[in-house]
């Protein structure tokens, strides 16, 4: 296209590399990583539902791929990622009403996001693991 | 410079207005109810055998809850992606192909999911 073009020899803003990180940034970016992170990880409740249509053998089978150490981890890390983007949209939704951008508020609402994502997903699993032991 | 007739429309450079932006927050909103439903019945079924995930995930309110969470889901993920493509991916074709993989994509992963919650409700 002629615009891309007519746009090459425009000066860009300055790349992310040259400002050192700041929580508040790598927040914004993280709440990126786990919003495409979900996006795949939809291919795995596609499969554990279309398991469970399929019927008990193959459900099994799907079961003890999940319940295995890997899956275990992955599942975890769907966990945080999902609580992660969860909360970060919270603090979107809040951002979007215009409230929350003094500097005060917005370190409150990045580490609250932080912490939070990190307390819930611990607190999930340990609910998992003391209401049915190893699990898939 | 906008025309007044622009103006008035209020659609902008990508010709479709606010819509992108809107159905990003309603969405979000909807998945932050639907989503702690989700976790839930996942906690709850986590490790059960076939029989008591198939009997919970049949009953009518977890399965319409599962389904509004599903579609809720799709559309803010396919909408998602499209930013992140759009951000990154400036060449036409490949950018136009990433476009249409990801309403594939999500079309695919929605389907699946709504076709085996109904098959697993109306029986397996």
């Amino acid at each position: 296209m002629a615009s891309s073009k007519a746009g090459s020899n425009r000066p860009l803003s300055p790349h992310l590399q040259i400002y050192r990180p700041m929580l508040s940034m790598m927040m914004s970016i993280v709440h990126r990583i786990t919003g495409a992170a979900l996006y795949v990880g939809s291919i795995l409740l596609v499969i554990w539902l279309v398991a469970a249509a399929s019927g008990p053998s193959a459900f099994e089978t799907i079961q003890s791929i999940y319940g295995s150490i890997l899956g275990q981890l992955v599942l975890f890390c769907y966990t945080w990622a999902l609580i992660h983007h969860g909360l970060g949209g919270v603090r979107h939704l809040i951002w979007d009403t215009g409230r929350g951008f003094d500097h005060q508020s917005r370190e409150r609402l990045i580490k609250g996001g932080l912490i939070g994502s990190i307390a819930l997903t611990v607190l999930i699993w340990v609910v998992v693991y003391a209401t049915h032991g190893a699990t898939g | 410079m906008r025309t007044p007739l622009g103006q008035v429309r209020g659609l902008g450079a990508a010709r479709s207005g606010t819509d992108h932006f809107w159905l990003q927050r309603l969405t979000a909103v909807s998945n932050l109810v639907l989503s702690t439903v989700f976790v839930g019945v996942l906690v709850s079924l986590a490790g059960d055998s076939h029989a008591s995930v198939v009997a919970t995930l049949s009953n009518p309110i977890v399965a319409i809850l599962m389904l509004l969470f599903v579609i809720s889901v799709v559309v803010h993920m396919r909408i998602g992606m499209q930013v992140i493509i759009e951000d990154y991916v400036h060449a036409e074709l490949p950018k136009l192909l990433l476009l249409m993989g990801n309403t594939f994509f999500a079309i695919v992963v929605g389907l699946s999911a709504v076709f085996a919650l109904l098959k697993i409700s109306f029986g397996v």
